[in-house]
């Protein structure tokens, strides 16, 4: 009976607070790590930008947050119900006191073609001829932290799902305070040139472009050497030296696990780096942490011996990030180059 | 009305009882701690979780020598020996993924951290490692899960 009491007692709790300490909850399980405890973003985006704030609607943080960004970062969080998705938007907007806009949902008429032009002069530049966005991702090595965000890519099903052709028609006509998006109303584009722009926004729905990872990629890389182990550990390092790596480390596989007697010397690791390389990767996306430091691992079993690699697209698919995927695709190539070589 | 909060009441129960970290295809949490009050705080849990610290790898130091400016940035190894053992020796294919590691690296005043989902990174049909997967998988949430809730 006390139990029952008790339970009246909570559901008869104001629903909206307990809709906001859903909000809030939901933002601290999914969001905080990369948009941060106030939303002042870091790896993703500012979501306490007063700017941005003003010019997203309702509908386009619960479709962003639904449908993510495919290959920019921003998962698309599928489970989340209505309801879960209506508390957490209603928790972002408690990071500014801008009035959330509504939009009209209705196609904007203009002309694709001469939009495409206007695009080519005036918003390639930052948002990628393709329309792909800027390059990076995160504060942390790829932008300053006084530049708040890196262009968005507008060729983005998430996005396209997300932003109606009003609000891509107002962010051109205002700008956006705080970022590189400035007014083009200001820098002297009329109303119907505006709309053309959106026109042409809308047309990349139809020319989607991913840069997608093939589900039959093996996840991992081997390549059997004729020589013993040892001769396999100094001609691999030899070869890594000549694709201009710099050889970091070598170590038995279980070193540091294990006391170093009991050390199992048919597994042996040899690390390397190429720091140019690594910090343009920690520029697509600072998360590869994960990939490092680059390795290839030679392996003596049932009297063989082979060269292994992981995939790095194996472990690219769950990053959500074409750039990276790019990256992983060189980073496949070469191992398999150093692979080879040593094993010739 | 009553259904409705009797709804989001549901949901917030569930909600306190899972992790606090991202896990939608891989780990990831912030900690209000600055670097190194998390480094030792992650090397702390690391071993309050059974595993051995194998190695740390400084990948901050070998980009300012090589002259690029970077934040702190370390990846930490770690693993169960015997567990490591077993895989390394029955499925050697998935050495190269092996020991475990997290990625730490600070963002101004926070520190992140970042892990991958060990049973969608190691895909195997053996029941027996199915279980030490499931068990990894369990024990880094519940990790960085510890991490997220410590502050400044």
């Amino acid at each position: 009976m006390r139990l029952i009491a008790l339970f009246c007692l909570l559901l008869a709790v104001n629903g909206h607070s307990l809709a906001s300490s859903l909000g809030e909850s939901l933002y601290q399980k999914n969001c905080i790590a990369c948009h941060g405890a106030d939303g002042k973003g870091g790896v993703g985006v500012p979501l306490a930008l007063d700017s941005f704030q003003a010019q997203a609607s309702d509908r386009f943080l619960r479709n962003t947050i639904k449908f993510g960004r495919e290959g920019r970062v921003m998962p698309a969080f599928k489970s989340l119900s209505e309801d879960e998705l209506n508390a957490l938007v209603g928790y972002i907007r408690t990071f500014s006191s801008a009035t959330p806009p509504t939009y009209s949902q209705k196609p904007i008429k203009g002309d694709a073609k001469l939009g495409a032009q206007l695009y080519a002069k005036n918003c390639a530049a930052c948002h990628g001829a393709e329309g792909l966005g800027g390059k990076g991702t995160g504060v942390t090595f790829s932008r300053p932290r006084d530049l708040p965000i890196i262009a968005p890519a507008l060729n983005n099903a998430g996005f396209l799902k997300s932003a109606s052709d009003a609000m891509i028609q107002k962010t051109l006509q205002q700008g956006r305070k705080g970022t590189p998006m400035v007014s083009f109303l200001k820098h002297g584009m009329s109303k119907q040139d505006i709309n053309d722009i959106v026109a042409y926004i809308r047309s990349f729905e139809k020319n989607q472009q991913r840069n997608e990872i093939a589900k039959d990629e093996p996840y991992y890389l081997e390549a059997e050497s004729s020589m013993n182990l040892e001769e396999t550990v100094a001609s691999l390092k030899q070869a890594i030296v000549g694709k201009n790596y710099r050889l970091i480390r070598t170590q038995n596989f279980d070193n540091g696990l294990v006391k170093e007697t009991q050390e199992d010397k048919k597994k042996v690791v040899v690390y390397f780096c190429n720091f140019k390389l690594l910090n343009e990767a920690l520029t697509v996306d600072p998360r590869v942490g994960l990939f490092l430091p680059c390795r290839l691992t030679v392996v003596e079993h049932k009297g063989k011996v082979k060269i292994m690699a992981i995939n790095p697209l194996h472990l690219s698919r769950f990053f959500n990030n074409d750039e990276l995927n790019n990256l992983c695709k060189g980073m496949r190539e070469t191992y398999e180059v150093i692979m080879e070589e040593a094993t010739l | 009305m009553k259904l409705n909060r009797l709804k989001v009441f549901v949901l917030l129960a569930g909600l306190s009882l899972s992790t606090l970290v991202t896990a939608e295809e891989m780990f990831m949490t912030r900690t209000q701690q600055t670097f190194p009050e998390a480094m030792l705080a992650l090397q702390a849990e690391i071993k309050s979780h059974g595993y051995k610290l194998s190695r740390v790898q400084r990948v901050d130091i070998g980009l300012t020598k090589s002259g690029y400016k970077t934040d702190k940035y370390r990846v930490v190894f770690f693993g169960k020996p015997d567990e490591i053992k077993w895989i390394a020796d029955t499925y050697p294919e998935w050495i190269p993924y092996l020991p475990l590691k997290i990625a730490i690296f600070s963002e101004a005043q926070d520190t992140l951290l970042i892990a991958s989902d060990p049973e969608k990174i190691f895909l195997t049909d053996d029941p027996k490692l199915k279980k030490v997967l499931a068990r990894w998988k369990k024990d880094i949430g519940s990790l960085l899960n510890k991490m997220a809730e410590l502050k400044e």
